[in-house]
């Protein structure tokens, strides 16, 4: 299906913690390619493995088997601090430095690898996420959960990554701040060429945002399709327990829009 | 209450050392505590461990924690060498460090643990290593909590300070002590209201450095870290003060008539043209050991207390035998010269009032023997199980009708109101004279002798002009004069002095 190599690559993954299988569980592990420029969005219940599936990719979790490539080579075999500067890590805790200011903030990835950042690159990557250049001197606490969270993907992309890895990056959001910033980070995608790696277990937004959608149930992988086959009914029962939700949701909404017709 | 603020200026030097003390300690529990945080953070034993052990060391009593470290640091003088000081800074230090580390090490384990999740996978995910998170992420995090710590331990460890006045070591404790033993209220307030005010100062100076490292407020982070160093700094200097030929050191135990006795020493030092330098309120193990090592140079000791403690003897060869074996033995064991014997006894012994001696027909020991079974006998708690009691006892073959331990203080109340008709004295106490108790003979010759001593460290032991200058000393002080200075010194009437007057007097009425 791809001519060139995929970006990442997880080869026969499996991680254990102690007597308990995250990820992997069955014979051979989890494997799958991510292609350059794909927007990939990791779906299951809570407790499924996929945020621990998707820290192996920053090696923030080694796996205990198998191999996860990124361009080729086994990320863990790359420096820490070099690999996660290539690769761009959005997660629902934020974790804004409280000391920093946002311009800090924003700079510290380039920053820990001696660059620093000139204020117009700063105010340029507020701008990506629709912030005003005047947020570079404030505090994270002076911030709205949203703002902190736009600073949150403007760091992210500080260091101009390769790849892109969001572990329920609006779990915490209100639906409206949710909505606006899941569409401005599929619009980054695009413009700035990523290739992003989404956990959720909000199948709506997997639908929504992702051009394919991995679907993960007691650690191991149980499906992998487009939205549309999923809205289909491909990718099996685990699947689609997850799709009929949203799309009930859809067509009771729907059903509310057309007026009720007597004697219909 | 108008001379604590005459006192207060005098308390410069005192003051001075007791900052570089507490200083010192709470800048090695900091180095200790917070790399020793830095790893419990990583480790759960680690953590459990350091944090039960810095528990425990807070249940020893300071006082005792300071005294503990004098035998530990003796025995260390195997490894070490003779050079390892026992006494003064050292074992001061610590002990205070000791007691220092538990609320720097709990709060800055705490901070730790405390820190936001999210914040640390930040860190990680942004690609810091473990020492650029640990420098950029938990150290400033965490700064504000530990320095609460901080401001805990230099209270703690500025108030426990005044206690290394026992061990030697000069701090704000020497007047609380010295006061407290002549029960001289104004110096016992004006050391406390010292190292009240500085424990203040510190909490505040502190306070200032951990609301600015709260609100990233560098000025105030940097303005009170910048006093700080600058009040050490002037503590030091005016410590460092202390020339090549240190003056003659002088050491008083804790009870009155040691403070008169170095008072009179001083007096008589001074009068010869040499500086001297007081070290009050010490324990009694302490001054022996210090003086053989010349970190004292003067001490006056009793013949009984090295016999008991120091020569490990039960056996009473009698009053000459004992002094001249004793003369011999420091000489040889200690380099101690023994100068001589100031002339009255600080000694055991057994007291009466005079109209119940005089009821009674007694006036000695042997006289008790058929009447013990009809009296009371008090002693104070520790006396009942002294080798003195049992020697007396048997010598005698005293039975008394009823035991009863007082407080020394009690014991005195006891005999005028006759529940005690016999009480154990000491011989130069005040109260004897004060009370015109009657001292009962010892014809047996049971109770061992407890000559004053006039003790010389190696270092002046033979200085000629010091010899020459306490010569006059050794067979000046009748026990008669002993007492009524003491008196003098313990009473809370208008008749009462400080242990400089009352050296002035006794060294009037004994020809000096």
């Amino acid at each position: 299906m791809h001519d060139t190599p995929p970006l990442l690559r997880f080869d026969g993954v499996t991680c254990r913690f102690g007597d308990v299988t995250a990820v992997g569980p069955g014979e051979g592990g989890v494997s799958c390619d991510i292609a350059y420029g794909s927007f990939v969005a990791l779906v299951g219940a809570s407790g499924s493995g996929k945020s621990t599936l998707l820290k192996t990719v920053n090696t923030l979790v080694e796996p205990t088997g198998g191999r996860v490539l990124f361009g080729g080579e086994d990320v863990t075999q790359l420096k820490p601090a070099r690999l996660r500067r290539r690769v761009g890590y959005v997660f629902q805790g934020i974790g804004l430095f409280p000391h920093f200011s946002v311009a800090e903030n924003i700079a510290i990835g380039p920053r820990l690898a001696g660059e620093k950042l000139p204020p117009e690159r700063i105010a340029e990557l507020l701008a990506l996420v629709e912030l005003d250049p005047g947020y570079a001197t404030r505090m994270p606490d002076e911030l709205s959960g949203g703002q902190r969270q736009r600073v949150g993907v403007a760091r992210a992309l500080a260091g101009g990554p390769e790849l892109l890895i969001m572990d329920e990056p609006f779990g915490a959001l209100d639906p409206v701040t949710r909505d606006a910033l899941g569409r401005k980070v599929r619009e980054l995608h695009e413009t700035l060429g990523l290739t992003t790696v989404m956990v959720t277990h909000d199948m709506a937004e997997a639908l929504l945002l992702a051009d394919r959608v991995l679907v993960m149930d007691k650690g191991a992988l149980v499906a992998d399709e487009s939205p549309r086959a999923l809205l289909a009914g491909e990718g099996g029962p685990v699947a689609q327990r997850l799709a009929s939700v949203p799309r009930e949701q859809a067509e009771r909404l729907a059903a509310m829009e057309t007026p009720a017709e007597g004697g219909a | 209450m108008g001379d604590i603020w005459d006192l207060l200026p005098g308390l410069g030097d005192k003051l001075a050392a007791h900052v570089v003390l507490s200083a010192s300690a709470i800048g090695l529990a900091m180095l200790i505590a917070l790399p020793m945080a830095v790893w419990a953070g990583r480790s759960r034993i680690v953590s459990r461990l350091a944090l039960s052990l810095a528990s425990l060391v807070q249940t020893i009593p300071a006082l005792a924690l300071l005294a503990l470290f004098f035998p530990l640091l003796l025995s260390l003088r195997s490894v070490f060498g003779e050079g390892l000081p026992t006494l003064g800074f050292l074992p001061a230090l610590m002990a205070l460090t000791l007691y220092a580390l538990l609320p720097i090490l709990r709060n800055a384990v705490t901070a730790q643990a405390n820190l936001d999740e999210g914040v640390l996978e930040a860190a990680d995910g942004v690609g810091m290593t473990k020492w650029q998170k640990l420098v950029l992420v938990e150290a400033p995090l965490s700064a504000p909590f530990i320095m609460a710590g901080i401001r805990t331990a230099s209270v703690w460890t500025i108030g426990a300070a005044t206690l290394a006045t026992t061990i030697g070591q000069p701090s704000l404790g020497d007047p609380i002590f010295a006061g407290l033993q002549t029960q001289n209220w104004a110096l016992v307030l004006a050391g406390c209201l010292a190292s009240a005010g500085l424990a203040l100062a510190a909490d505040n100076l502190l306070w200032v450095i951990e609301v600015g490292l709260a609100r990233r407020k560098r000025w105030m982070t940097y303005g009170g870290m910048a006093v700080v160093v600058l009040g050490i700094l002037a503590a030091l200097w005016g410590q460092g003060q202390d020339p090549e030929d240190r003056p003659i050191v002088i050491a008083a135990k804790q009870f009155s008539e040691q403070y008169i006795l170095a008072q009179l020493i001083g007096a008589q030092l001074e009068a010869a043209g040499y500086r001297v330098e007081y070290r009050d309120g010490l324990g009694s193990a302490v001054v022996h050991s210090a003086v053989a090592s010349s970190s004292i140079d003067i001490s006056v000791d009793y013949t009984g207390t090295i016999w008991t403690n120091y020569l490990k003897r039960a056996d009473n060869p009698g009053r000459e035998a004992m002094y001249e074996t004793i003369r011999e033995w420091e000489q040889r064991e200690n380099g101690v010269k023994v100068l001589g014997r100031l002339g009255f006894e600080n000694a055991y012994a057994f007291a009466m009032r005079a109209d119940r001696a005089q009821a009674l027909g007694v006036t000695s020991l042997a006289d008790l023997v058929g009447k013990a079974p009809q009296l009371t006998v008090g002693g104070d708690p520790e006396f009942f199980e002294r080798p003195e009691w049992l020697a007396v006892r048997d010598a005698y073959g005293l039975r008394f009708g009823k035991t009863r331990n007082f407080a020394p203080t009690f014991m005195y109340n006891a005999l005028a109101s006759g529940e005690a008709d016999v009480i154990s004295a000491y011989t130069s106490d005040g109260r004897i004279a004060a009370d015109r108790l009657v001292v009962l003979e010892d014809p047996k010759g049971a109770l061992p002798s407890y000559d004053a001593l006039l003790m010389l460290s190696p270092r002046i032991a033979a200085d000629e002009g010091v010899l020459t200058a306490l010569q006059p000393l050794i067979g000046a002080i009748s026990v008669e004069a002993m007492r009524e200075a003491n008196f003098a010194v313990d009473r809370e009437d208008a008749g009462k002095l400080t242990p400089t007057a009352a050296a002035e007097e006794l060294a009037r009425k004994s020809g000096l």
